[in-house]
């Protein structure tokens, strides 16, 4: 038998050398390399991968770790007020408790009645935000708010059977990355304008650019760029006489004071589910969600798992299982809607627990905190000089642009000013949306201070105001 | 009493706590959690706000959440967790082709820390220069681990990968004006159904090749199939069955020599770690999955991570951004000429990066191997005492040891008790245990598929064994039982036919009250 020349390893049991060799003689080789024999020579890795020199203990490994990580500075060291598709949100201890165990942590694709838990707590979920929603049908979730909104959209073409989506040019650039490549092959995914002044949708230029083959339209509300559209009916209705879809993109957080689009007539409503008890995770923390209303042409149409109740061969005891599995990838390879697989799952349970936390005086509460908040700070930033909101007549939710063009300075270097305060200012959004120039994306939750706001504003006004004084310096001399 | 040690069968009986629809535990009231409200400051600036909002966005009536109190909120899911079974508690190699191995704990205290959790992925580069070195680093890892140029980690999962993969082929083919006419996508049967699925969403035709009489793909068929109209193959080596296709560099080959390319899923390399590399066989590009391999946690179904990788020649196609380092920094780069776009939010699921990263360190280049060596081990140590089970046989390559797991048939017993698979799946419940049958279609009879992975100790694959061989008995001597079960797992058999009835199905709460309110289906308590 070969040594085994790397010793026993705390992750692998069977690193004993006499259990290996107790294994091999019941098998009836002389060696593993026997069992890998039908790895043909030339397809062999001879070289040596080149890797660092492990660290065997879990204290050296956990002193590795610590010490790259702390190169890191979080949201709890610094003040952010970055938004832009992932907020920072108070997460509930309750939560953090609930997807660490390891239930749920470690589980994967048991049975219904081993996986009960599992079954039940995504069933819990579906119908949490079905009434947040106000929907009847809600998926296990996809990966992200992009995707969800990319599928939502593929949903929109596939019920109508039409190519054309028409898309709010307010959406984020990266979700319309998203959508773009998922519909590169057969759809076509068209801009429609937004007024300068509220953000809103430009109605004019919606009605001109639906025709009979638009599959749907998408908007959002509150938007990426942080302000609420009360155009909703109005939309849902034009899309609605030319025999499309209303999509809206929600965050699930505002619809404690905000109606839900399915209140104004959108057909599919989808999203992320980060803002609902889940940390930011660098990014990592999303799960999308897709609603609508309970008729068999959307439900159809779903390619995500829907997990339905179920009665069991137990008279009284409830089970849960796939509503129309045949729909899957998991069914039916290539012929399926699209396809079904590992997302958000464990986000999904987090939700969950959050919205049962919150109950419908949290979603209120939230709601109404965030928008005082909100508003609050644009007030203070606005009482800056040069400083104005590049929507000023639109309502927002947590979100706001601040248009820094008359400040005569970047955002990139009012940020980077910023971060010599323990700062992290708004989304920089000159690249993303050129037209608007100097401009910053700022978000506001219910973590944020009365000083936190004032702090900011008195930063913004220190660095703004050194630039005037050696203006006015400069212009003396 | 414990578990009588010479028969390794558990009395085994999973929670179960009969525990209410989280509505029906309601109480009017309650609360759960009290959220901040604004300071006195702001409320006389800004005033109540809500009356701001135009009138038809308000909402009128409050959403219809249960109302709980904090400790009745954590009993409820905390009941529920009980009620499902992790890998951290049963023998779980029963799920096979998705590598249930060990989530070292360590690893869920760095991912949880403030410095990964509250990390906002916009902060300014010189405030995560922690976490984009391990990016980076990861990635440097599994450029050795495959033998590709570079990778991503933005894709979400095995399929969100295989998506991406499918998008590069595309825009790899536009970029030689060639996206027209090569339309087609090859795979095998025995891989991932998402080989075939996600590159039909963006518009490919897919062709499915079956095996031959050894279980490995027909590579007469193969050669047929391939054509100036091949787009890529996609496929998986070894498939479910666990059978390593040692002609793989030949149909890379002949794929290449029409001109399309390679896609490897390596959602599953476990069997293979520095044995044999993608690069080896002649793959154009290829995906891990990290939440299988790499040991990052399954979570129920996410989230996870498809790490992929690609040659240099189509690097200019990868997702944006990719993690560079000058030297000096770390820095994302969002200059990819032919770039696909992105595929899913931000970076990807980082938390599921840097657990990898931390297991491979825990490793090293002999530990990685040492997976593989004893996930092979382990693997044909089973396969050798499943086929001594009665009525359990392993299809195909007789005599030839498999990889990382097999694709076994209960085709025998089916015939001679008439247990099924799914009655079989049912019962091993009984004892604590998970058993897959397969996915569809079912090409082995009453399949079942274990991939033991290197986390299980003898002991517990022993007992697994021993689970499998007293339901195999229980089939010949009193198939009953197993007929009826799962007798001691949480709930009872499901299914009644609600599920796929447009009157009857039930995917909220609030549908299934409006559903037994009219009548369609009665209150099952």
């Amino acid at each position: 038998m070969a040594r085994n020349k790397f010793g026993v390893h705390p992750y692998i049991p069977n690193s004993v050398p006499e259990v290996q060799k107790e294994m091999l003689r019941d098998i009836g080789v002389k060696g593993i390399e026997e069992l890998h024999a039908t790895i043909p020579e030339r397809l062999r890795f001879k070289g040596k991968m080149n890797l660092p020199e492990p660290l065997l203990s879990e204290f050296e490994l956990k002193k590795h770790v610590e010490a790259v990580l702390s190169r890191n500075v979080s949201c709890r060291e610094y003040l952010s007020f970055l938004g832009g598709g992932c907020w920072q949100h108070h997460v509930p201890a309750v939560c953090d408790e609930i997807n660490q165990r390891s239930e749920f942590l470690t589980a994967y694709a048991g049975e219904p009645f081993e996986d009960h838990g599992r079954f039940q707590a995504l069933f819990e979920y579906e119908s949490l935000m079905g009434e947040l929603l106000d929907m009847d049908v809600v998926n296990v979730p996809t990966y992200d708010g992009a995707q969800a909104a990319a599928t939502s959209i593929r949903m929109a073409s596939r019920i109508t059977g039409r190519d054309h989506v028409l898309v709010s040019d307010t959406l984020s650039p990266d979700k319309l990355l998203v959508i773009r490549n998922y519909c590169r092959s057969d759809l076509k995914i068209e801009l429609v304008r937004h007024c300068i002044r509220t953000g809103r949708v430009d109605l004019m230029d919606l009605k001109r650019k639906i025709s009979g083959r638009t599959a749907g339209v998408y908007f959002e509300n509150p938007s990426y760029l942080g302000f609420v559209d009360d155009q909703g009916e109005k939309i849902s209705d034009l899309i609605h006489q030319a025999g499309g879809i209303s999509i809206a993109g929600v965050d699930p957080v505002s619809l404690g004071v905000i109606a839900p689009p399915s209140q104004y007539g959108a057909d599919i409503v989808c999203g992320d589910i980060q803002p609902l008890g889940i940390h930011m995770h660098f990014g990592g923390g999303h799960g999308g969600f897709i609603a609508t209303r309970d008729e068999e042409r959307f439900v159809r149409e779903y390619p995500s798992r829907l997990f339905g109740i179920e009665e069991t061969s137990v008279e009284g005891e409830y089970g849960f299982g796939d509503v129309l599995y045949e729909r899957t990838s998991f069914a039916n390879r290539d012929k399926s809607k699209e396809f079904v697989g590992t997302a958000a799952a464990l986000w999904g349970i987090t939700a969950g627990v959050y919205l049962a936390l919150m109950g419908p005086k949290g979603m209120q509460e939230i709601g109404k905190t965030i928008m005082q908040k909100s508003q609050y700070a644009a007030g203070r930033l606005c009482e800056i000089r040069g400083l104005s909101l590049v929507f000023p007549e639109a309502v927002f939710f947590k979100e706001f642009v601040v248009d820094f063009n008359k400040t005569g300075k970047s955002v990139k270097s009012i940020n980077a000013a910023l971060l010599r305060e323990k700062i992290f200012g708004g989304v920089d959004l000159s690249r993303q949306f050129p037209e608007m120039g100097q401009a910053a994306l700022f978000c506001i939750t219910e973590i944020h201070t009365k000083e936190d706001m004032d702090r900011l504003a008195e930063s913004l006004r220190k660095i703004l105001g050194r630039r005037r004084k050696a203006r006015i310096a400069k212009k003396g001399r | 009493m414990g578990m009588d040690m010479r028969t390794k069968v558990r009395r085994f009986h999973q929670a179960k706590w009969d525990e209410p629809v989280i509505f029906e535990l309601s109480n009017k009231g309650e609360r759960g959690i009290l959220v901040p409200r604004a300071e006195k400051g702001i409320e006389e600036a800004v005033g109540d706000v809500i009356s701001k909002l135009p009138r038809r966005l308000r909402r009128k009536t409050p959403p219809n959440l249960p109302e709980l109190s904090q400790m009745q909120v954590l009993k409820h899911y905390l009941r529920l967790s009980q009620e499902n079974l992790g890998a951290d508690f049963n023998v779980d190699i029963g799920q096979g082709t998705c590598t249930m191995k060990y989530s070292p704990k360590v690893n869920e205290h760095f991912v949880r820390s403030p410095k990964v959790s509250a990390l906002h992925p916009l902060q300014d580069e010189s405030t995560v220069q922690g976490i984009l070195e391990l990016m980076y680093k990861t990635d440097l890892f599994m450029r050795e681990i495959s033998g590709m140029d570079q990778f991503t980690f933005q894709p979400a999962s095995g399929s969100q990968a295989t998506l991406a993969m499918a998008s590069l082929v595309k825009a790899y083919h536009a970029s030689r004006g060639e996206s027209e006419e090569r339309d087609e996508i090859i795979t095998t049967v025995f891989s991932h159904p998402s080989d075939a699925a996600a590159p039909a969403v963006l518009g490919y035709k897919v062709i499915t090749v079956y095996h031959d009489e050894s279980a490995l793909p027909d590579l007469q068929a193969l050669k047929k199939a391939v054509s100036k109209r091949t787009a890529a193959l996609f496929a998986t080596n070894p498939e479910d069955t666990g059978i390593f296709n040692p002609r793989i560099d030949e149909i890379t080959k002949i794929v290449h020599q029409q001109g399309g390319l390679c896609a490897y899923d390596q959602a599953n390399a476990n069997g293979i770690l520095g044995l044999t590399r993608a690069r080896e066989a002649g793959f154009d590009m290829c995906f891990f999955n990290l939440h299988k391999t790499f040991s990052s946690p399954h979570g129920c179904g996410g989230p996870g991570c498809g790490a992929m990788g690609v040659t240099g020649e189509l690097s200019e196609f990868l997702p944006v951004p990719v993690v560079c380092f000058d030297g000096k920094k770390y820095f994302f780069d969002y200059d990819v000429p032919l770039s696909i776009g992105k595929v899913r939010s931000f970076y990807g699921v980082v938390p599921a990066v840097l657990r990898a990263y931390a297991w491979i360190m825990s490793l090293g280049s002999e530990g990685l191997k040492e997976v593989a060596r004893v996930a092979v081990l382990n693997n044909n140590y089973l396969l050798k005492k499943v086929k001594e089970i009665r009525g359990a046989s392993a299809p195909y390559a007789e005599g030839r040891h498999r990889i990382e797991q097999v694709r076994y048939s209960w085709e025998a017993m089916t015939r001679e008790t008439g247990v099924t698979t799914e009655d079989v799946t049912c019962r091993m419940a009984d004892f604590g245990f998970h058993m897959w049958s397969s996915h569809h279609p079912f090409i082995v009879p009453q399949p079942f598929t274990l991939e033991p992975t290197e986390s299980y100790a003898r002991a517990e694959l022993d007992e697994y064994l021993a689970g499998l061989r007293k339901v195999s008995e229980e089939a010949y001597t009193n198939p009953e039982t197993v007929k009826t079960a799962p007798h001691r797992s949480v709930t009872h058999r499901p299914g009644h036919g609600n599920l796929d009835h447009p009157d009857k199905w039930a995917v909220t709460w609030r549908a299934y009250l409006k559903k037994c309110e009219k009548n369609f289906r009665k209150r099952i308590v």
